[in-house]
């Protein structure tokens, strides 16, 4: 190979948003593989409940309240959410800025009820299989949101106190599609958590 | 499978789920078959290997469609038929195939052929090797034999057929042998591959045999799908990625058209120290719960440095995205 130029890439981007990014590829991967724990853990918990005679085992379900405020915090949340999305396309930072503080309050809010939940199903992780089965899912989605709202954070305040890159734009818009998982992973681990033992 | 007490509707499922296999089984062979119709095959030694592949591994399917039918499942529950089955497919889909490229790009990685003499004996031992071992499996379980088992009474009779598979299966160590030698011996002796030795039309035979580190001094560019063919060992290369910064081009998904650049991360320590927390994490836990909420800890701050953009990375990004 003799270096003949062919092709100058020297006056293309140095970012790119949503699909056209890594990034997107990246998120996806995570939501594939990780959606596909959720529905492993849900299968798990409901194969426990058929060879169970009793379920919960002995035990009274999860209070309803926490869980439920819960998921209309989380539902509201997808307002900013969509809004920082949109803001990152157009790479708008103030509104980005707004944006990414709204949705960190709303992370917050979440996480700090999610504290209330654990007690609230009533149950230890080793009180038996029934127990382990909810304590992971909650668990396992705990680690999600945890993981969301630090990431969250870290953007929010690499965007106020730094010159803002252009590829923070697309660091906000992938952490906002990773929020719509969370919330979209919630939907089924709560109805299977709170509603399940009562309704099905 | 069929033997647990699975319901009667989850075994239907698993007999039409294990069926369906043949299926997309069936359009790879097919897509195999076009390949070598549409291209001039040279019956060399990797090609061998694949031939090999093909004839094994359609018997390993055969096997497959009979063992998803419930009824005769069940007969050779347990049974040699069953070790037959997943060898013609295991050894046939990935052992052959591995050898064939083994003898492929051996060569790309060390400069030098491998010998075709010996690579002869090494493919004929192995196939006549192993259809000896295994063939026979497949008679001995339709006649009862059970798996995993170390001995069984002289009156059963299946004595022969399991002195052919040891014959057998002495055969096949002889051509790993034989395979071995190959490698050590060409590693010094054999002919000189030069950078395309098979005359392929893909990118990596275009590189020195074997590659050096940072594989090609420019990304070349291609325009079809064999670039050495259509425009031999020179074709134009891109040009405008910076050398003093981690940068790569990244390309449309479907039509790779050139789209961005991208800067690459730096050396960092934070994941080294991300995985160790992990792992200790994970040790505690056996020990005690109190190791998860204490070992988060230090997974968070190794996981907040890694996400930390360093003042370097800030600035080289600044720079990146100023030129165009």
């Amino acid at each position: 190979m003799n270096g003949r130029p062919g092709l100058d890439v020297s006056q293309l981007p140095a970012y790119a948003i949503g699909p056209r990014g890594l990034l997107w590829w990246g998120t996806l991967g995570m939501v594939a593989i990780e959606g596909t724990m959720f529905a492993i853990f849900i299968v798990a918990y409901f194969y426990l409940r058929s060879s169970a005679i009793e379920w919960p085992p002995n035990l009274p379900p999860p209070d309803l309240w926490y869980g439920t405020l819960n998921t209309l915090i989380l539902l509201a949340s997808t307002l900013p959410n969509q809004w920082v999305l949109k803001a990152a396309e157009r790479q708008d930072s103030r509104a980005v800025r707004l944006g990414l503080l709204l949705c960190l309050v709303f992370g917050l809010a979440f996480s700090t009820l999610r504290a209330f939940e654990f007690p609230a199903l009533n149950c230890s992780w080793d009180s038996n299989a029934y127990g382990s089965a909810v304590w992971t899912l909650l668990g396992f989605h705990t680690l999600h949101l945890v993981t969301d709202v630090l990431d969250t954070a870290v953007l929010t305040i690499v965007m106020f106190t730094r010159r803002i890159e252009g590829r923070r734009f697309s660091d906000v818009s992938e952490n906002s599609v990773y929020w719509y998982f969370v919330v979209g992973a919630w939907i089924p681990v709560y109805s299977v958590i709170y509603l399940a033992p009562r309704l099905i | 499978m069929f033997a647990t007490d699975v319901p009667q509707l989850g075994q239907s499922f698993f007999t039409a789920a294990s069926m369906m296999i043949a299926i997309p089984s069936g359009v790879q062979i097919f897509c195999w078959i076009a390949t070598l119709w549409g291209g001039k095959p040279r019956l060399q030694v990797p090609l061998l290997f694949v031939l090999g592949f093909f004839f094994i591994f359609v018997l390993g399917g055969l096997t497959g469609v009979m063992l998803a039918a419930v009824p005769f499942n069940l007969q050779v529950h347990d049974t040699f038929f069953v070790v037959a089955h997943f060898h013609y497919v295991l050894i046939g889909g990935a052992v052959f195939p591995l050898l064939g490229a083994l003898y492929y790009w051996v060569p790309k990685m060390t400069g030098r052929m491998l010998s075709a003499r010996l690579g002869h004996w090494n493919f004929w031992l192995f196939f006549i090797g192993f259809n000896l071992t295994f063939f026979p499996m497949h008679q001995l379980g339709l006649r009862g034999m059970p798996r995993r088992v170390y001995t069984y009474p002289l009156q059963m009779g299946w004595g022969p057929l399991n002195l052919l598979a040891s014959l057998g299966a002495g055969i096949i160590a002889l051509s790993v042998l034989v395979f071995l030698a190959n490698v050590l011996w060409s590693w010094r002796h054999g002919l000189i591959a030069g950078d395309n030795p098979w005359q392929a039309g893909t990118l990596e035979c275009a590189t020195s045999s074997p590659p050096a580190g940072y594989n090609f001094l420019y990304l070349p560019t291609v325009s079809g799908r064999e670039p050495l063919w259509e425009e031999g060992v020179n074709q134009p290369v891109v040009i405008g990625l910076r050398h003093d910064i981690p940068e790569v081009l990244v390309t449309r998904v479907l039509d790779a058209v050139p789209d961005h650049r991208t800067k690459m991360p730096d050396a960092s320590i934070w994941p080294f120290i991300t995985a160790v927390a992990i792992t200790g994490l994970f040790i505690g836990s056996i020990f005690t719960p109190w190791a998860v909420p204490i070992g988060a800890g230090p997974v968070a701050v190794g996981l907040l440095g890694w996400l930390w953009p360093t003042q370097r990375d800030h600035q080289q990004q600044l720079i990146l995205e100023e030129r165009p």
